[in-house]
């Protein structure tokens, strides 16, 4: 059974976002989605500076298994790509909500986050796809 | 004998069990108009008996001249173990071996390949190959463009003096995908491309500088001040390089303050004859913070399960067959019995071998400028240092001189005036370790005896 926290947002492609203090958007993958890449080998995160637009393609994971891409949740302008997983790309197996964050965008519009999928609906979609 | 293993009987019974009514409608999600319908242009096939005599014939046109063309394919001797052994049934294969278990033969052969390319072009990692040199620079281009993510621009810099062959096929590959090439020109002097062309970009977006070294006119590059230049400006550095010349020149890698980005080139001078243009291979290597960038296949040494080294295909994220439309390529493969036979030749020659051929050319070269550039008529186009080419300047149009020359069983080398009108009549010429001084000699008194009755007449 894969965590999914009850404070966050998430998409069915499996990216969650948090809504940070400073209004920008934290994104990550769900626990869900790297326990089925399996262990991380490599990501590459976004610029900072980068636009980008909601649904569009803007860091790929790379496991063992596979590369997928990993899309924005909202459209806004990237404010970090999380460095650290340059050298530790099994923070996403480790901390998938917390260290192993990929990008933190400001987004255009906030009220893009507020239509995204909460954990329930998340769960919802998660079982559909299991069964 | 058709190469396909499918009788009429099985390909009836897989139709059947899909309900397809025959092969063609397979393809029926293509449309109408995108389809190739039966190829005009194509005879009918020939047998093995009628396609020998056919090439057979078609040789003995060529016939057994005596040879001064480069031009970015070069006559080098090689070593009949060469052939020899890359014509083993173990090696005879042009395909890259996926099931690492039942090919780790032909996987360490690559992976002694990429060590190879490695040490020669002082880069951390290599490939294991690409179709040709000019689509090895194309696919530099787009990896370029990937690997540099500040660049917005997908703007690069080719110098003029680059193989104009490798500039129509990175227009042709890379010009579809948005990337746009600017066009540097080279100082009517030296035959080489100047800092001074490159400041007008200085403070623009620009993705890439490429650097052939030896350039198409065999003139040797300030390769340290352009790759310095470049790299201040924000630029990456391609360099595109004759892999024999490397065992005397300075390895990329080391070109500059950091040494070039991507390297790039035609492998045919490693032990791969010259067979009227083809197949050749491409190779391409990087700095190891690139290499998930690169194209083609990758060769990976590991540890089984019982801790005993073997080979391997690696970062197969960057392919076709998993990153589908967003594979690092995906109009590129390796060419291995080409790859082998280069391995085989450098295995053959070691370090000091392979110096020793490419300090024979330089020395041939220099004897074959020294000598044409005596005839009336004739002039060195540039002047410095250069590998194993010169450009020559006639004083009469160049097709009618090699023409002349042709008829006395020698190819005098590849005429320029198309690629390069403003030289007015351009011959570039070539002497590899396999011209002798008497060659030489044939090549300058012929040259002279030409352009005397030619101009007699």
């Amino acid at each position: 059974m894969s965590n999914v926290p009850a404070d966050l947002r998430f998409l069915k492609s499996h990216e969650w976002a948090r809504l940070e203090a400073d209004g920008t958007i934290t994104v990550g993958i769900s626990d869900h989605a790297q326990q089925a890449l399996g262990d991380l080998v490599f990501v590459e995160a976004p610029e900072a500076g980068r636009r980008v637009a909601a649904g569009e393609a803007c860091a790929v994971v790379e496991s063992v298994k596979a590369a997928s891409d990993v899309y924005s949740p909202v459209s806004g302008e990237v404010v970090a790509g999380n460095a650290d997983l340059g050298g530790q790309p099994e923070l996403i197996n480790q901390e998938p909500y917390g260290a192993g964050w990929i990008m933190r965008i400001r987004p255009d519009d906030k009220a893009q986050f507020a239509a995204l999928l909460d954990a329930k609906a998340y769960e919802a979609a998660l079982a559909a796809e299991t069964h | 004998m058709p190469f396909i293993p499918h009788t009429a009987d099985d390909i009836r019974d897989m139709l059947a069990a899909i309900g397809a009514p025959d092969t063609e409608a397979l393809f029926d999600e293509i449309p109408a108009r995108l389809r190739a319908r039966a190829l005009d242009g194509i005879p009918p096939a020939l047998s093995e008996m009628e396609i020998g005599r056919l090439m057979t014939e078609r040789a003995a046109v060529d016939g057994q001249r005596l040879n001064f063309i480069g031009a970015g394919a070069y006559e080098h001797h090689v070593p009949a173990a060469v052939w020899a052994i890359v014509t083993r049934g173990e090696f005879y294969s042009a395909y890259t071996p996926y099931q690492a278990e039942a090919s780790q033969g032909t996987l360490q052969l690559l992976y002694e390949f990429q060590s190879m390319m490695a040490s020669l072009t002082g880069m951390a990692a290599s490939n294991a190959s690409l179709y040709d040199g000019a689509t090895a620079l194309a696919e530099a281009a787009l990896m370029a463009v990937r690997a540099h993510r500040k660049s917005k621009s997908q703007r690069i810099l080719v110098p003029k003096a680059v193989n104009p062959s490798y500039r129509n096929v990175l227009q042709a590959v890379a010009g579809g995908q948005k990337l746009a090439f600017e066009t540097l020109p080279y100082d009517p002097a030296g035959g080489t491309t100047t800092l001074a062309s490159l400041e007008k970009y200085r403070g623009q977006d620009i993705t890439a500088l490429v650097i052939q070294q030896p350039n198409f006119f065999g003139m040797l590059e300030d390769v340290d001040a352009l790759t310095d230049w470049a790299h201040e400006a924000g630029m990456l550095v391609i360099a595109v390089v004759n892999p024999a010349s490397l065992a005397v020149l300075k390895p990329p890698g080391e070109w500059g303050a950091t040494g070039a980005d991507i390297v790039c080139g035609e492998g045919q001078p490693l032990g791969v004859p010259l067979s009227s243009g083809g197949p050749y291979f491409g190779f391409m290597t990087t700095r190891l913070e690139f290499v998930r960038q690169m194209p083609g296949r990758i060769v990976g040494r590991t540890v089984d399960l019982d801790g005993k080294p073997g080979f391997t295909l690696t970062l197969q994220a960057r392919e076709q067959h998993i990153r589908r439309s967003k594979a690092t390529s995906n109009i590129c493969t390796n060419q291995g019995l080409l790859v082998t036979a280069a391995t085989i030749y450098l295995s053959l020659l070691g370090p000091h071998g392979l110096a020793q051929v490419a300090a024979t050319c330089m020395q041939r070269a220099a004897e074959l400028v020294a000598a044409l550039g005596k005839v009336p008529g004739v002039r060195v186009a540039f002047a410095g240092p250069r590998f194993h080419e010169a450009v020559l300047l006639l004083d009469r149009p160049v097709h009618g001189v090699l023409e002349a020359l042709a008829a006395r069983g020698i190819v005098g080398g590849c005429d320029l005036t198309r690629d390069y009108p403003s030289l007015g009549h351009p011959l570039l010429v070539c002497a590899t370790e396999t011209r002798t001084v008497q060659d030489i000699d044939t090549y300058a008194r012929a040259l002279a005896d030409v352009m005397q009755s030619a101009a007699a007449a």
